[in-house]
């Protein structure tokens, strides 16, 4: 995979791979907070069931992870965690943050315990508003992901923006 | 790919940061199981140490503060209308039931009372809610022993009560929407016949539970004698709710201390108490308590009388000075609100007394002895909100 890192795959042989990636997104499940019901009803529920998407939500290690969803409230006690369960997956990883907290801070935005947002720890690819954002905003972001993704070329990774849902 | 001597750095820093944290409970014998703070089994954020003796727990201690949010000094930064916003993110599953007791603790102080109607539409909101925090106790609970297919149903069923709680506040999760003095808006049109379909479905979800579940062998296996309170433990921890009641211990705030606002009165209802305290009797007092709220729920939805939704108050809320305690029955336990006003747009101080930190609070008693496995069923029959704990 050295040609990978160096960046010369040729074409198709990116586009197979990403169009792979992108249909086998295993989802880490980082509850951590009110946003963590919303993920696990558009996860596990019939009415909005993830897994049509492609998305496998129940990996049980974050080593066996592609996407972290961190949904919810991030505090500067669980923040060195946060990094540490990143930091242990594989790359090429993804994370999308969920709901405000995570993005911003939230209603908490003048608190003292509070991390305003996990962007300031890990890379973010997708951000979901919200208080808490719906299920159908967490596929948005789950679909629009995956359409970068599919765009994705190894060399040109972590050159976009992130993308806002919403 | 080559690892950098600063990335080494911060490994070796990381390791010698959880050592230090694990050494306490380290002994000359034994080892130290570390659960969390992100386990599947901690519904959230709590993590729990164990140290164990083979296969039995020796001392098990739950480290609380992961999701510490600093409501209560947030609660002094923000007027009245806004804490609302803000204490509806404690118990999360159960929303609504947060804002009703500062709600009332509020109108004690302004001396207002809300309109019979919207006592009554408060009531049927607060059980709705109650309904929607339990089912998913009752669907996860099957997922913590194994059982996923009841995680489905119970997700499925609970949409339906998150449906009439959208229709009525404009929020599936998180409303917003009692007010000091009444409720923000009236109901909307054909929202009781859909709420009594609603409740239909929620009793359907109980049968299939009681059929799936609780009738299950391997299920009374691992939940039957299994983390046994007595009433005098429970009771000297200040544990509240089902919890309480599991240990035989016949306690509902909703009948012995209902505070003026809510209307259970208008209701018949019954209070479910099961002798045992162990995990099946925490499930089964649960169970019942979610029938018992759909019938509370179908009686009410007949007897909203007609007037005003809102009573007379003041554009600008400032609360007069004085001090004022109200607790309810919240899905978890007794949550409660001590608010100290000095006059002005904002509490001076709010104490939150929520139930799920004094529950978790017997982990320690209850864990000595038992074995690993049995650990995962306690700690989700006992039932906590990772919110409800840290506050």
């Amino acid at each position: 995979m050295g040609l990978v890192e160096s960046g010369k795959l040729p074409k198709p042989l990116t586009q197979l791979l990403s169009l792979s990636r992108k249909y086998s997104l295993w989802v880490y499940q980082w509850g951590l907070a009110c946003c963590a019901i919303e993920m696990g009803s558009a996860f596990a529920s019939p009415r909005y069931d993830v897994m049509r998407l492609g998305v496998i939500p129940f990996p049980a290690s974050p080593r066996q992870a592609d996407l972290v969803v961190i949904s919810g409230t991030v505090t500067d006690k669980m923040a060195p965690a946060v990094k540490r369960l990143y930091d242990q997956m594989p790359d090429p990883k993804y994370v999308i943050s969920m709901g405000s907290c995570a993005n911003c801070g939230g209603p908490y935005w003048d608190s003292y315990s509070v991390t305003k947002g996990v962007d300031q720890i890990i890379p973010v690819d997708v951000y979901v508003p919200g208080c808490p954002p719906r299920p159908e905003a967490l596929l948005e972001g789950i679909v629009l992901l995956q359409e970068r993704i599919g765009r994705e070329d190894m060399a040109e990774r972590w050159k976009g923006d992130p993308i806002v849902v919403g | 790919m080559t690892v950098t001597d600063s990335q080494k750095m911060a490994y070796v820093a990381a390791q010698a940061a959880d050592a230090r944290v694990n050494l306490q409970f380290e002994t000359e014998d034994g080892m130290t199981l570390n659960m969390g703070p992100q386990h599947p089994a901690t519904h959230g954020t709590l993590r729990i140490v164990a140290q164990l003796d083979g296969e039995q727990v020796v001392r098990c201690e739950p480290i609380p503060g992961y999701m510490h949010r600093g409501y209560e000094k947030l609660c002094e930064v923000r007027t009245y209308p806004q804490v609302t916003t803000l204490i509806n993110r404690i118990d999360w599953l159960g929303s609504f039931a947060n804002e009703v007791p500062f709600i009332l603790a509020a109108e004690k102080l302004m001396d207002v009372e809300a309109p019979p109607r919207a006592q009554v539409i408060r009531t049927i909101l607060f059980e709705l809610s109650r309904l929607g925090n339990i089912s998913l106790f009752l669907g996860d609970l099957g997922i913590q022993l194994g059982g996923i297919t009841i995680g489905f149903y119970a997700f499925r069923d609970r949409e339906f009560v998150l449906n009439q709680i959208e229709a009525a506040t404009g929020g599936r999760f998180h409303p917003n929407f009692d007010r000091i003095g009444g409720l923000k808006d009236d109901l909307p049109k054909g929202w009781i016949a859909e709420t009594h379909r609603a409740m239909d479905r929620m009793r359907r979800l109980c049968d299939e539970f009681e059929e799936l579940v609780l009738g299950n062998e391997i299920f009374q296996a691992r939940t039957r004698g299994i983390g046994v309170i007595p009433a005098d433990i429970a009771t000297s921890y200040g544990m509240s709710g089902a919890n309480l009641r599991a240990t035989g211990v016949d306690w509902d705030l909703r009948r012995d201390a209902c505070p003026p606002g809510l209307s259970y009165d208008l209701a018949d209802w019954k209070v479910w108490t099961h002798p045992d305290g162990d995990s099946y009797a925490r499930t089964w007092v649960r169970l019942q308590e979610v029938r018992e709220s759909t019938h509370i729920v179908d009686q009410l939805l007949d007897s909203i009388p007609a007037g005003p939704i809102m009573a007379k108050v003041p554009r600008i809320i400032k609360v007069p000075e004085g001090e004022a305690w109200v607790a309810t029955e919240n899905p978890l336990g007794e949550m409660g609100y001590y608010v100290v006003s000095k006059g002005d747009l904002v509490p001076f101080r709010v104490k939150i007394r929520s139930a799920s930190f004094n529950n978790i609070s017997v982990v320690p008693w209850v864990t000595r002895g038992v074995f690993v496995p049995d650990v995962i069923t306690i700690m989700a029959s006992l039932y906590f909100i990772l919110g409800d704990i840290d506050r």
